[in-house]
């Protein structure tokens, strides 16, 4: 069975709405009613996320906050639609990679706007994280989503800049 | 599983004493609790939780200043509790038994007061590579105030110490060897009363951290000749917030006090203070009174249980251990000491710690992940962190067969 998100290539990221990403994590997540599976799906999940340059993964990219290592940096890109903001993320643990996947999914290659008022506390809980996670992960995942809004929001003023 | 010899246990139901701890019917995602990490504290039994009810429902008072009935009872029952920690570790008197927080804390007192009197610059302490932080900070920073300096004995591969080089890191100038009788990272078992006598040849005095090693095996603080010891309530199936420091009476009675306030006084005035008596002298304030009421009813579980037969019962639990999760593929044992008890430290292929710990709670196991308070033994055996299984008087055959059956799932998911 495939359970990852089918979409994890740049190719065609903002031709799908954060919606309809979220929408379908949220299906694959409903397919498993216990935890030993959904975080099998996460894990699936994080397999599928794109390699992080290993010149990405320094002291500065690293979030701060999480038990395991996450590391994230951003990048804004044109496209016909306007500018989008790409990331590139990775974690040393497959669990935290997995979370790491499903933030990948539903904010990269989405419009600044678009990132800055997704509610994605909202969505997490819905999947039951916020519920089910452990203290320490649920820290790391928040210190995750406020990075890659404060990236968002400092590379679009960056890129109006320009 | 397996068939290993074990120690002759034959007397011990360990059912009977599952029952005697009510946390242990819990169920964790709907799946009965397989609690393995004893190391970090240990579930409470029913006669410690009734005795702290007792306390605060009949006869909650503060002790040692007043004169009515049920402030007499907790006076009573507190120093109860201080004899009932003397006969455990069969110090020669009370006065010797302070009561603390924790063994963390026992360890800053014996820094702050017996450090800062008698250790001055170019002075030598000798800890080993495998302390907790907690016998590690303590001294680094005494070391920092005093320019003293602090001395490692090395480890060997298996999680042993060296106990030539210790010998020979001992000079003129060593006023103190701090040792972790039993490591919570590797559950090597280090011969303490070898290392006492060798120190105590060269006249230094030897504090040795027992906050692993009291709840698994017999303590005799006076055939062992340490000249300070500490433990935590909390892992001995007692209440947090309670811990022992024993001292020699000699020494306890040469260091100053290290807090001030009510209760380590005997008369104050403003031109001058007379400090009490021990082992009052060392406990200012109001102290942890149900805790150590509390860890007096604990130690009647030990001593009804029979300390020795806990440590061979465990023995026998932790061969038999060895031999199953020696059997899981991609397990590295991090910790073969030959003599060891009770603590399974291991990495798994190279399954992050965190993944571990995550995957076995969603079975209802319970286990220890990261770096253990001992980031010296992670460096030294060049691993990030590991997974821990640590094994109490209540564990079972078929928790360890849980565990195994875990982690083999967990290889497949992450595989
Ligand atoms: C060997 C050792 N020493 C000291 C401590 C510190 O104990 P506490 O946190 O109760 O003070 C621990 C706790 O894990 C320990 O295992």
């Amino acid at each position: 069975m495939n359970t990852g998100p089918e979409g994890c290539t740049e190719t065609h990221l903002s031709a799908v709405s954060q919606e309809e990403h979220a929408a379908e994590i949220e299906e694959t997540f409903a397919l498993f009613d216990n935890w030993e599976d959904r975080y099998q799906v996460l894990i699936d999940f994080g397999k599928k996320l794109p390699p992080m340059k290993l010149e990405d993964k320094t002291e500065i990219s690293r979030v701060p906050g999480c038990q395991s290592n996450v590391w994230l940096v951003a990048d804004v890109k044109d496209t016909e639609s306007g500018p989008v903001v790409v990331f590139s993320a990775d974690s040393d643990a497959s669990i935290t990679r997995g979370l790491v996947a499903i933030l990948w999914y539903v904010f990269s290659g989405q419009p600044v706007e678009k990132i800055l008022t997704f509610d994605i506390d909202e969505f997490l809980d819905r999947l039951g994280l916020i519920a089910h996670l452990s203290m320490n992960r649920r820290n790391g995942l928040f210190s995750m989503v406020l990075r890659i809004k404060a990236l968002a929001a400092s590379r679009s003023r960056g890129a109006q800049e320009v | 599983m397996s068939d290993v010899q074990t120690a002759p246990t034959s007397s011990y139901d360990v059912a009977s004493i599952r029952e005697q701890f009510p946390l242990l019917k819990t169920l964790v995602h709907g799946k009965p609790l397989v609690y393995l990490d004893n190391a970090n504290t240990t579930q409470k039994p029913q006669r410690v939780l009734d005795t702290l009810w007792e306390y605060y429902t009949t006869y909650n008072s503060n002790i040692h200043r007043a004169s009515y009935q049920i402030a007499e009872r907790s006076t009573h029952e507190f120093e109860m509790g201080r004899e009932k920690v003397r006969g455990f570790l069969n110090a020669k008197g009370v006065e010797e038994i302070i009561f603390v927080r924790n063994a963390t804390e026992g360890i800053n007192l014996v820094a702050q007061s017996f450090g800062r009197t008698f250790i001055g610059e170019g002075d030598e302490i000798i800890v080993s590579a495998m302390e907790h932080h907690a016998n590690i900070v303590p001294w680094q920073m005494l070391c920092e105030e005093k320019g003293a300096i602090l001395k490692v004995i090395p480890i060997n591969d298996d999680g042993e110490l060296l106990l030539d080089e210790y010998e020979k890191l001992i000079t003129h100038r060593t006023k103190l060897v701090g040792i972790v009788h039993m490591s919570n990272a590797l559950g090597t078992v280090n011969p303490v009363e070898e290392m006492i006598q060798t120190a105590h040849a060269h006249g230094v005095p030897v504090l040795v951290d027992g906050a692993q090693s009291a709840y698994h095996k017999v303590i005799d603080v006076q055939a062992m000749d340490c000249d300070f010891f500490v433990f935590s309530g909390h892992k001995l199936y007692g209440p947090t917030g309670i811990g022992v420091l024993y001292g020699k009476r000699k020494y306890l009675e040469a260091m100053p006090p290290w807090q001030g306030g009510g209760d380590m006084i005997a008369t104050v005035s403003f031109e001058k203070t007379v400090y009490n008596e021990l082992p009052n002298k060392f406990e200012a304030g109001t102290p942890h009174i149900e805790g150590a009421i509390g860890l007096g009813a604990a130690i009647d579980f030990l001593n009804e249980t029979g300390m020795d037969r806990i440590a061979a019962y465990e023995h026998g639990l932790m061969e038999y251990g060895k031999q199953v999760l020696g059997n899981v593929p991609g397990l590295r044992m991090i910790g073969t000491a030959k003599e060891k008890a009770s603590v399974f430290s291991f990495t798994l292929h190279n399954i992050h710690a965190l993944d571990l710990g995550t995957l076995l709670d969603t079975r209802g196991i319970a286990i220890r992940t990261g770096q253990h308070c001992a980031h010296p033994v992670m460096q030294r055996f060049g691993v990030p962190a590991t997974g821990r299984a640590s094994l109490a008087c209540y564990n079972t055959r078929e928790e360890i067969d849980a565990l195994a059956r875990g982690l083999i799932r967990v290889s497949e998911i992450l595989g």
